[in-house]
């Protein structure tokens, strides 16, 4: 019993965390509107995953008919259309993998069948063919305290559940100094592979999956466009939203001269 | 109770040390490692599923197991688990247990083949299989009553069932499920060493420069195993290379430096290409001295079919005009029909030169009737004509498995593999597993991966060795120890042996004669016989086989429509048991005190933790309360054999009621009071006041709370006597001072398993190897060799040339072990244009064999709920299947729907597809074939020919 209850803890934590992080996702999409009954849809809403090539959920809400369309093509029946109750954009479609993950269907069948661009064609094309590995549904995150790969147990479920399997996913091997005689083989998520399909959360055997799907904006830091990694040659193409913006802190907020002429406790 | 990271280091590595030396570990600290909060207990045991053989720690509360942890002590893992391990504390609590005798019956309550299972009394269960045994013994004698038996026996079920079996009803159509596994190993241990089972263990792991997995999926299989292979190579990874040779990239390629993808079958041809690179090419690698003390060469015919069903046999009868044949379709006798004869192909033309084939000649199988073990002794230069064929360029053009990559490239690797084997001071270990075991050539490319070793000397060495891993948890320890197959007795001793027979009878004190000497039914034939309408009755034992089994459909029509009586043992409703008249329900691993033997020779014994569910009971008590319906004059009178003997007159068993009655038996003496509570048995005490038995229920010996009615109607209440112990020294008593030493009963609860032969309370981790077998020391005493290959099977060898046999006088050759001239061969079913696709089966991580138990563990279920067809991309595009959708697989045999999967965790080249057989639901054994290994019998699931096609 004590155990359930120590284990337990972190995971609230972490939900709230999580929650909290959303909440301050809702708010600033809200763009300081005053905190109002729907925003607890908001800010679900920013923790739901979207079919593939969804634009951005600001947008999305905006652009979506909820016309069901994708959810009726789906061959999985992984798409679900939000209902009353749900505390979700109501009629707005979204999948829970551990329930059914999206199956990464080469012919993207609930994408072309959307008739306002909500899910959107380009984003899902690569080189003027359907390619649902570009899909950007969500970002896997590994636990690492309840993912029993971090224990040493031989398991990986959700490394050969993967259907980018070895790229989205890959294997750190790494020396057991416990027993002195095994490896550890940890997943991990490479997050600009990973589309968030889930069949990983799915699969993850431990009770509440140690590997779940969140949407990208949520699960994902940002590095900053200033600082390019100058080992890699991919890492330039950031350059192009770099800008030279005018930065400003507490000690600089004030114009130089200001600054100058303000000798207060200084003598 | 807390123990600081430090001191639990330092504990767990104390004991486990302590268990790798075979010292029991000092009191304070088993205390420390068994943390014994009030609420729970915590036990050790073994884990239930593959052939690693893991430490698993129990705990129990209220009666249940509730948790488990791995066993930091153990030397296997150290306290880790594969994800299977992981759920050994949920695999006997599923919803669908079975908890208490089912019979099919019809409205008036009687047995009736047509009707639907109803509950019935222990008591009516063991009426109805008395009756038909009795009906099955009537009509064919003892080799009409058959058993499937199995490699997940416990060591003293699976020696009281052989008991029973060979001892009570004189029956040795008793065959296990191993047979399927790794009978191909077996053979390939007797003909090459003498007697059965690795000389390394997984301390070679550790101490290898080389590790090559020759068609195994050690990452998925073996996966702590494969954890250690990996720390291996992290700790040197310049100097420790992986090589994967496989018929298809898996997961263990993913460590590999090098992976080898070759067409199915032609493993045969990159063994000899070894061979052939070492005889023909780097002669200065033979290590001359060791060959010449240690070594000689052997052949043995290649006619000798494919242990399919031959010509005449009632099955096959009448041939019809259509080319169909008794049961068996035109389609399908087109295979069966090269079990008489074949045509040379183009592939396998230059393989066969040297014994006087050519391409397009017929090969008469006239020794497949037999397929006999023999084989005869050769000169070097005979098995160096023998390799002649197996240039680079023939090899790398038959083998070569992804018709996509070069073939420069691949001859590259050839090449590489080659020169790793050969270099100087490189160590070696070879694996393997199924790949090459399930092969109509299993014995002989066994057989091929010693050839190599030797050749280098580089066998039985720390660090070098060709090791076959066993797949079962206890196919080395039951099936093959205990000798549960039907030519076989304990300790290698065979059933086709007069001295071997007289041992176990005088041992189990039945009559001089009680035991049959023709053991020839091992599993196919057991289906077979039932097909025949032959073996009337057939009971199920901690196995699947109607599940299992290649060319299911035969099997399950067979047990359905004829007239038989198929009883099945299970712990869930499996297709066998969905198959049979009677379901017995039994109790499950850790409902009973049992053991297990692993594939490094570990023997590792447990404590029953909680009490069986429901009404369930174990299989030792289902077989002893058998054994009391059966009288000296039910089993012991004549018996007619099938067949005839040398003189041409049928074969029989004689009477043995008078040799009986003067050892004092009557006629009325029950076998459960000669085999099971005789004298020996009740002098092992029930001791519930000292270690082991202290504080741990015991069903068999006891009883217990639920009082279960028993099979006489009464409450059972156990048969006084500590039987599982009587049953584990009685067995072990045949191997101690013969090389199969095990230590005591109690030892074993102390410990974490030892590696037999276990000699003056020390284990043995290499074989023949006279600086740490002492069986070697003791042999090489006088000569100073540095091995010994004790084995004394088939040690007697006439000479000869690849053609047969010159000259009959034989010639003993003591302490020696042999390198075999064996040729690459065609499977007999190869893709072609109907059937354009080899179809390979085999398992995954997630689920246990036929997953009766993991599928029943919701987090495995949902991880893989479905067995799917891995196949190429562009063959997915060739077939018009896509992605996701269901295609069907389809043999001259049964198809079935299976959903396509392109990008998975299994990533065949063109021209192959790959089905997993744990899901009744994509029974994927209706399309194999039941061809085996002739000498084995080992059935081949991992090669056929299909299309594969839109739904």
């Amino acid at each position: 019993m004590s155990e359930t209850k120590t284990k337990k803890q972190p995971v609230s934590d972490r939900r709230k965390f999580i929650l909290n992080m959303a909440r301050g996702a809702g708010l600033a999409t809200m763009g300081g509107f005053i905190w109002s009954a729907y925003v607890d849809e908001v800010t679900a809403s920013s923790l739901m995953l979207r079919p593939p090539g969804a634009i951005k959920e600001h947008d999305f809400l905006k652009t979506c008919i909820k016309c069901g369309l994708c959810v009726e093509a789906c061959p999985y029946d992984t798409l679900l259309l939000a209902k009353p109750g749900d505390n979700k954009p109501l009629g707005t479609p979204y999948f829970v993998p551990r329930e059914i993950a999206c199956y990464m269907c080469p012919t993207i069948p609930c994408v072309p069948v959307c008739p306002t661009g909500a899910l959107d064609e380009k984003s899902v094309t690569t080189d003027g063919k359907l390619d649902i590995n570009s899909a950007e549904m969500g970002v896997a995150v590994v636990d690492h305290s309840s993912c029993i790969a971090f224990w040493g147990i031989q398991c990986d479920a959700c490394y050969r559940a993967c259907p980018l399997l070895g790229k989205a996913i890959t294997i750190e091997y790494s020396k057991n100094e416990r027993t002195g005689k095994h490896a550890f083989m940890k997943p991990v998520v490479q997050s600009d592979v990973c589309t968030g399909c889930g069949l990983c959360e799915r699969a993850c055997v431990t009770e509440k999956a140690a590997i779940f799907v969140l949407p990208r904006e949520v699960a994902l830091g940002r590095a900053g466009d200033h600082y390019i990694k100058g080992w890699d040659k991919n890492d330039e193409k950031r350059l192009e939203n770099a800008t030279s913006k005018t930065t400003t802190t507490e000690i600089s907020k004030k114009s130089a001269v200001d600054s100058l002429n303000d000798s207060k406790g200084l003598y | 109770m807390s123990l600081s990271r430090r001191e639990f280091l330092k504990s767990s590595a104390a004991a486990s040390a302590a268990a790798a030396m075979g010292m029991t570990i000092p009191a304070e600290l088993q205390a420390a490692a068994d943390v014994a909060e009030s609420n729970w207990r915590w036990d050790k045991a073994a884990c239930r599923f593959c052939g690693t053989g893991c430490g698993i720690m129990m705990a129990t509360k209220d009666g249940k197991i509730v948790a488990v942890k791995g066993d930091p002590a153990a030397p296997v893992n150290r306290g880790l688990n594969c994800i299977k391990g992981y759920f050994n504390a949920k695999i006997m609590y599923g919803a669908d247990r079975l908890t208490q005798p089912l019979l099919r019956v019809g409205a008036d309550g009687k047995f009736d083949k047509k009707g639907d299972f109803k509950p019935v009394s222990w008591q009516r269960a063991f009426d109805e299989m008395e009756f038909n045994i009795k009906k099955a013994l009537k009509s064919g004698g003892p080799e009409a009553v058959g058993v499937f038996s199995s490699g997940q026996h416990t060591i003293m079920e699976g020696y009281a069932a052989q008991k029973m079996m060979k001892g009570g009803f004189r029956s040795n159509a008793f065959d296990p499920n191993a047979r399927h596994c790794m009978a191909s190993a077996v053979t390939g241990f007797y003909q090459t060493f003498g007697i059965d089972e690795p000389s390394g263990c997984y301390d070679d792991i550790e101490l290898t420069d080389t590790i090559v997995a020759w068609g195994s999926n050690m990452a998925e299989m073996h996966p702590i195993l494969w954890s250690r292979v990996t720390d291996r190579k992290l700790s040197d990874p310049e100097r420790v290379k992986v090589i994967s040779i496989q018929t298809y990239t898996h997961r263990t390629s993913d460590l590999a430096d090098i992976e080898i993808i070759f067409s199915p079958n032609t493993d045969l041809a990159l063994w000899n290409y070894i061979a052939h690179e070492i005889v023909y090419n780097k002669p200065d690698a033979i290590d001359w001295d060791f060959v010449k003390k240690h070594i000689v060469f052997a052949a043995s015919p290649v006619n000798i079919g494919y242990g399919l069903r031959k010509a005449g046999e009632k099955s096959l009868l009448p041939v019809n005009p259509d080319g169909s044949a008794g049961k068996y379709s035109a389609k399908e006798m087109q295979i069966v029909n090269k079990e008489m004869s074949k045509v040379i192909s183009a592939k396998e033309a230059p393989a066969l030169k040297p014994y006087g084939y050519k391409e397009g000649d017929v090969m008469t199988n006239k020794d497949a009737p037999n397929a006999n073990l023999g084989h005869w002794e050769i000169s070097f230069d005979e098995y160096k004509k023998a390799l002649e064929p197996y240039t680079l360029d023939y090899v790398a053009t038959i083998s070569k498995g992804n018709p996509d990559e070069d073939i420069n490239e691949f001859k590259k690797k050839l090449q590489t593999l080659a020169d790793l084997y050969i270099e100087k001071g490189r160590k070696v270990v070879s694996f393997w597993t199924m790949g090459m075991n399930q092969h109509t050539r299993g014995t002989w490319v066994n057989t091929l991966a010693y050839n190599v070793h030797f050749l280098l000397n580089k066998q039985a060495l720390p660090g070098s060795g060709a090791f076959s891993l066993t797949g079962q948890p206890s196919a080395c320890g039951t099936a093959r120890e205990v000798g549960t197959f039907t030519h076989r007795l304990p300790a290698d001793m065979m059933v086709n042996v007069p001295k071997h027979r007289e041992i176990v009878e005088n041992r189990w004190k039945v009559p001089a004669g009680t035991l049959n000497p023709i053991g020839n039914q091992h599993i196919m034939k057991i289906h077979r016989d039932i097909e025949d309408g032959f073996i009337k009755f057939a009971w199920v034992n901690v196995c699947n086989p109607y599940q299992d089994s290649a060319n299911a459909e035969h099997w399950i029509k067979a047990a359905r429509e004829m007239d038989n009586f198929i009883v099945t043992s299970d712990g869930y409703p499996g297709i066998s048991a969905k198959v049979s008249d009677l379901i017995l329900p039994s109790a499950m691993i850790y409902e009973k005190w049992g053991g297990y033997g692993n594939a490094e020779r570990r023997t590792q014994l447990w404590r029953q933790q909680v009490l069986p569910v429901g009404d369930a009971m174990s299989d030792t008590w289902q077989w002893v309360e058998l054994s009391k319906r059966f009288t000296v004059k039910d089993v012991w009178g004549a018996q007619p054999l099938r067949g005839k003997d040398e003189q041409g007159n049928p074969n029989s068993l004689p009477s043995v009621i008078d040799a009986a009655k003067a050892m004092g038996y009557t006629e009325d003496t029950t076998m459960f009071e000669i085999l099971f509570a005789n004298k020996e048995a009740k002098s092992y005490k029930i001791d519930l006041k000292s270690f082991p038995q202290q504080g741990y229920d015991n069903t068999d010996g006891n009883g217990d709370s639920r009082n279960v009615i028993g099979s006489d109607g009464k409450v059972f209440k156990g048969y006084g006597f500590m039987i599982q112990e009587y049953l584990f020294e009685e067995y072990a008593s045949f191997g101690r001072g013969h090389g199969h030493d095990l230590a005591d009963f109690t030892t074993y609860h102390k410990v974490r398993g030892l590696k037999w032969p276990v000699v003056d309370g020390k284990e043995t981790q290499w074989r023949f190897n006279a600086n740490y077998d002492p069986y070697a020391a003791k042999e090489t005493k006088e000569s100073g060799n540095s091995h010994a290959f004790y084995g004394t099977i088939a040690k007697e060898l006439m000479q000869g040339d690849l053609m047969g046999v010159k000259d009959k006088t034989t010639k003993a050759l003591k302490n020696k072990a042999k390198i075999f001239a064996r040729p690459y061969m065609d499977p007999p079913e190869m893709p072609d244009a109907e059937y354009p696709t080899w179809l390979s089966t085999g398992r995954v991580l997630e689920h246990w064999h036929s997953g009766t138990m993991t599928m029943r563990v919701p987090e495995l279920y949902r991880a893989v709920p479905e067995a799917l067809c891995y196949m190429h991309p562009e063959d997915a595009k060739k077939f018009d299947v896509k992605q996701g959708e269901l295609c069907w697989v389809e043999s001259r045999r049964g198809k079935v729907k299976a959903r396509v999967e392109t990008r998975g965790r299994n990533k065949p080249s063109r021209g192959l597809v790959f089905v997993p057989w744990f899901d009744e639901k994509v029974f994927i054994n209706k399309v194999c074939l039941d061809a085996t290994c002739p000498q084995s019998k080992q059935v081949d699931f991992k090669k056929c020919a299909v299309k594969v096609y839109k739904v």
